[in-house]
């Protein structure tokens, strides 16, 4: 190994270690004081964030590491530096959860599912990437069913496993087609072959399609969403959290890379940008529709992260390699930023009401303003940055991404789509909100009950609000980062 | 460098009610004294924003300029011309008067002014801003807060449904104009989205003729045009008293100043080519509102729909794209602003003695409130377009404008001028003359004054609107050279 490929890999060799260490203290420190691996592991892996921005920045020039399985660039970095905050965040949301924040294991199984992500989204080749969707997905059927004695957590779990492992089997079958025809795992060299003309498009369309089979598992893409909600559901809150932006961010990562380098020939361009803008309306549209019948907070953001998703397939689609902003993808990757923050700071919200009032229905939320005015005004900046409202990220991201398929002119009528569906979007976060400010409770005594927060949640609360406004008011520095990740795709 | 206050003026609101966010909930007095400290300074501020600009100068004035998002060409710049300095004048009127009427309010004032004060904020923001992005930015931030202003205080039997609706219609609208304005962004190909670069990207006239619509209209449903103005009758009458004078007040003009602004402004052909169906939908709004409100019971619905004749009037100056139309157009949004602000104030002070807005159950208010019958009926003369007060300076030449242009909608649409005054001179005699029904008279029920709030509310109001009225060059000047600047893109003289 020399130096360039541990530095390659350096912040996963450090979540390596973060994971060994949580596992022996979890072993060493007797059980009250287990707790305190949630300050540990989102301390840790914070660190590794800032050690890794520090020293392990990819350069201006993508490479390989590992003889071609990992290449180092800033789509992976930027990517895996959001997966780092998404899962240090989720340790603090779990921290206080009952049956999740004492036991070692749990921080252990988050760990790894962050490495896989990490190694997903930097993978160069099929069997690498393979390896780590595989890495990611089985810690996380785990953890999606880790509350054992809860029925729900158990389904959800179980769910998760088949749909995840029914998909994922689907998916390498086009793996293995596409090596099958192109001699290579190599997404580079395969890249290079697709755009000699040497493999048929009907074979690439059809491989395509199995394999998007397994993506849109990840990215919760209609027709594969049919597990979120019942998974978000049933799984602990802050797991459905990390589910909802981290794993779906990762699977977004991937879907980026196999489809922007591997699939970059004109032919067979020209066809998946069809199939995903059909993906994309159609994600958004059932997404929003479904939300908007849901009675369970959960369920409602579920069918709100499909539809979001939907939102971000626009940015696919909208590419354009000439122009000189490179907006699609671009947008995609700043969307997805603000997506993350803005879907923990929900889910953080739900977490810490859950653990209070034990309810996860939207009639629960009911006099929340008065009961704790801060938490109710947390879900108001969520709920607004999610249907796209300013200053918050959420405006800004979908207005980058509507641009991009505006400036295409090809794809003008995908933005009006996802202006009508933005609409629709509107509707649900503001009943969700008129339940949280207009609404008093059934029994008036329950209004002067208090929703106190514990530290955990204070603290990853306040940051992400403070996130959700500085992606949505200053967005330079992102906007710089995103074309960063965009440009260096190729 | 000068004193940047444009964005003093457009960030005092929001970072009260970060302030006021801050106090504790129950600390009501304090929250009250922070909202009327800030949006006297506000007042203050844009009033002197609006007396120190330079109108022999003209054009774009107290300019700033910051980079937001350079590789978009995405800037923060702000500035005012003839049109928009009275605009935020209006703003820091209604912000003002509004937190006096407001004094009173109980339930979770801290809140209240929290979601008032973003308004405000983007409010402001439309008015100064001069880049596309900005401007849509501050838009939808001043469309947001209304949902929550008017489905937490707002009227019980319709707040739910009215805010709903409001918020939707106006969301529809702003993204339809969103798709154009970005439609526009990259057919210039300029890589700016400042509005000032824009004028001068030459569009051609099919892209004009196409895009027009979404970026007016979609504009123009927040200025209430027909017959996208169903919303806005609803949202006033639902809506707390001092949201719905912002709202009649200020965000209908918000509404007309981006479509002028966006619209007409950056596609004139496209306003060439599509001014008759304006004025013909506008021509509509004029006399089927006036109709409408002519035959209405409730006090409130009263005003929401004179306020649709009002605008209506204010689209068919725009429509006109002539100097007297325009002009009038722009006084006509502060004069309707001011004046609808003091109806709606009216209204509330009001409903909050008598608990009822039928107009049949009221009667004789003026021997309980004289203060607020005299201003009310001031008011009333204002939107008569009764000459000596400003709605007189308004109409007049909006009429004129329209005459040059096509004189049967004229005559048309001068049929409102009887029917605002029928239904006017109407409310007036039912509700503050005749004889008062006992209960209001004495019993637990009885009817008090308005407090001194109240009063300093409609007293500053009343001054401005006589203000005008008797001397037009306070403002008609400051319009002028506005209007100038507008004729030049849009040809014509």
């Amino acid at each position: 190994m020399t130096a360039e490929n541990v530095l390659a890999i350096l912040p996963e060799i450090l979540i390596l270690v973060l994971a060994g260490f949580v596992l022996l203290l979890d072993a060493l420190w007797p059980e009250p004081k287990r707790r305190s691996l949630g300050w540990l592991t989102a301390g840790g892996l914070m660190l590794i964030l800032a050690v890794s921005v520090a020293i392990a920045r990819p350069g201006d020039d993508p490479r390989f590491a590992f003889g071609g399985m990992i290449r180092d660039d800033w789509l992976g970095f930027t990517f895996r530096m959001a997966f780092l905050f998404g899962a240090a965040i989720t340790c603090l949301f779990a921290m206080d959860a009952e049956q999740l924040g004492k036991k070692g294991e749990f921080y252990v199984l988050l760990l790894v599912s962050t490495l896989g992500m990490n190694l997903m989204a930097s993978a160069g080749d099929l069997v690498m990437l393979y390896l780590a969707i595989e890495t990611t997905s089985i810690p996380l059927y785990v953890l999606a069913g880790f509350v054992v004695n809860d029925d729900k957590s158990t389904e959800a779990g179980f769910k998760y496993m088949l749909f995840g492992a029914l998909t994922s089997t689907v998916m390498l079958y086009g793996f293995s087609l596409l090596y099958g025809f192109s001699g290579t795992t190599s997404l580079y060299e395969l890249a290079e072959k697709i755009r000699l003309g040497l493999i048929p498009t009907g074979v690439l369309v059809g491989t395509l399609m199995l394999m998007l089979v397994g993506f849109g598992f990840k990215i919760s893409a209609v027709p594969f969403h049919y597990w979120a909600p019942d998974v978000y559901e049933g799984a602990p809150t802050p797991v459905a959290g990390f589910l909802s932006t981290a794993s779906k961010a990762a699977g977004f990562a991937v879907l980026m890379r196999v489809l922007l380098v591997a699939f970059s020939g004109d032919e067979v361009m020209h066809s998946w940008t069809t199939l995903i803008a059909a993906i994309s309306v159609i994600t958004m549209t059932l997404g929003n529709t479904l939300a908007l019948a849901q009675k369970n907070i959960k369920r409602l953001l579920a069918y709100s992260s499909i539809a979001q998703a939907g939102y971000i397939l626009i940015g696919l689609v909208a590419i354009s390699p000439d122009g000189p902003l490179n907006l699609g993808i671009r947008s995609a990757v700043f969307y997805l930023i603000a997506y993350i923050v803005t879907n923990l700071t929900v889910f953080g919200v739900v977490a810490a009401f859950e653990r209070v009032s034990g309810s996860n229905e939207i009639d629960a939320y009911k006099g929340l303003s008065r009961r704790s005015p801060g938490l109710a005004f947390i879900m108001l900046i969520g709920m607004l940055s999610l249907a796209g409202m300013p200053p918050f990220g959420g405006f800004v991201a979908k207005v980058f991404v509507f641009a991009a398929a505006v400036e295409t002119k090809t794809w003008t009528w995908l933005a009006v789509v996802g202006v009508l569906n933005a609409i629709i979007g509107l509707y649900y976060y503001l009943t969700v909100l008129k339940v949280v400010y207009l609404y008093r409770t059934d029994n008036p005594d329950d209004e002067q009950k208090p929703i106190p927060l514990t530290r955990p949640y204070a603290i990853a609360l306040v940051v992400l609000t403070a996130g959700i406004v500085l992606i949505g008011t200053l967005f330079g520095p992102w906007f710089h980062w995103a074309g960063l990740a965009a440009g260096s795709l190729f | 460098m000068q004193f940047p206050i444009l964005s003093v003026i457009v960030f005092t609101p929001i970072v009260a009610g970060i302030l006021i966010l801050l106090i504790p909930g129950n600390r009501k007095t304090e929250v009250r004294v922070t909202a009327l400290a800030a949006a006297t300074i506000a007042m203050l501020l844009s009033a002197w924003v609006y007396f120190s600009y330079d109108i022999s100068a003209g054009g774009y004035q107290f300019q700033e300029l910051y980079k937001w998002l350079p590789a978009l060409g995405i800037s923060f710049r702000v500035g005012v011309d003839g049109i928009s300095a009275p605009l935020v004048l209006l703003t820091g009127i209604v912000m003002f008067t509004g937190v006096l009427i407001s004094w009173g309010l109980d339930d979770r004032p801290r809140e209240f002014f929290v979601f008032l004060f973003i308004l405000a904020t983007g409010v402001f923001g439309v008015f100064v801003s001069l880049d596309l992005f900005m401007l849509f930015f501050f838009y939808e931030i001043a469309v947001f807060p209304m949902y929550l202003l008017i489905s937490i205080w707002g009227w019980v039997k319709t707040r739910e449904y009215a805010a709903m609706k409001l918020t939707l219609y106006l969301f529809i609208g702003s993204v339809i104009a969103l798709v154009g304005a970005l439609a526009m962004y990259f057919q210039a190909g300029l890589h700016s989205f400042d509005m000032l670069e824009l004028e001068k990207a030459g569009f051609s006239p099919v892209f004009q003729h196409f895009w027009f619509p979404f970026v007016f209209f979609g504009f123009a449903v927040l200025g209430g045009i027909f017959p996208f103005h169903n919303w806005s009758p609803d949202g006033h009458v639902a809506a707390p008293t001092a949201v719905s004078m912002f709202h009649a007040g200020v965000l209908m003009k918000l509404g007309a100043f981006a479509s002028l602004r966006v619209g007409i402004m950056l596609m004139p052909e496209g306003a060439h080519f599509w001014k008759w169906v304006i004025l013909g939908l506008a021509t509509v709004n004029v006399v089927y509102g006036a109709f409408i409100a002519a035959v209405q019971t409730d006090f409130k619905y009263v005003i929401g729909f004179s306020s649709v004749s009002h605008m209506g009037l204010v689209m068919l100056g725009f429509a006109t794209l002539t100097k007297e139309g325009l002009t009038g157009a722009g006084v006509q949004m502060f004069s309707h602003g001011v004046m609808t602000a003091l109806f709606f104030a009216v209204v509330g002070m009001v409903y909050d003695r008598a608990h009822t807005r039928e107009i049949p159950e009221l009667g004789g208010f003026s021997k309980k409130m004289p203060w607020v019958a005299v201003a009310f009926t001031i008011g009333g003369l204002v939107s008569m377009g009764m000459p000596g007060l400003s709605g007189f300076v308004a109409e007049f030449p909006i009429f004129m404008g329209v005459w040059k242009v096509q004189p049967l909608i004229a005559i048309i649409a001068a049929i409102s001028i009887v029917i605002t005054a029928s239904y006017i001179i109407r409310v007036i005699g039912r509700v503050f003359f005749g004889a008062m029904p006992e209960h209001f008279e004495h019993g637990d029920h009885a009817v008090g004054d308005v407090t001194v709030m109240d009063k300093v509310a409609l007293g500053v109001i009343c001054i401005i609107m006589i203000t005008v009225g008797v001397y037009p060059s306070v403002m008609v000047p400051l319009v002028q050279s506005g209007v100038k600047n507008i004729l030049a893109l849009v040809g014509g003289a």
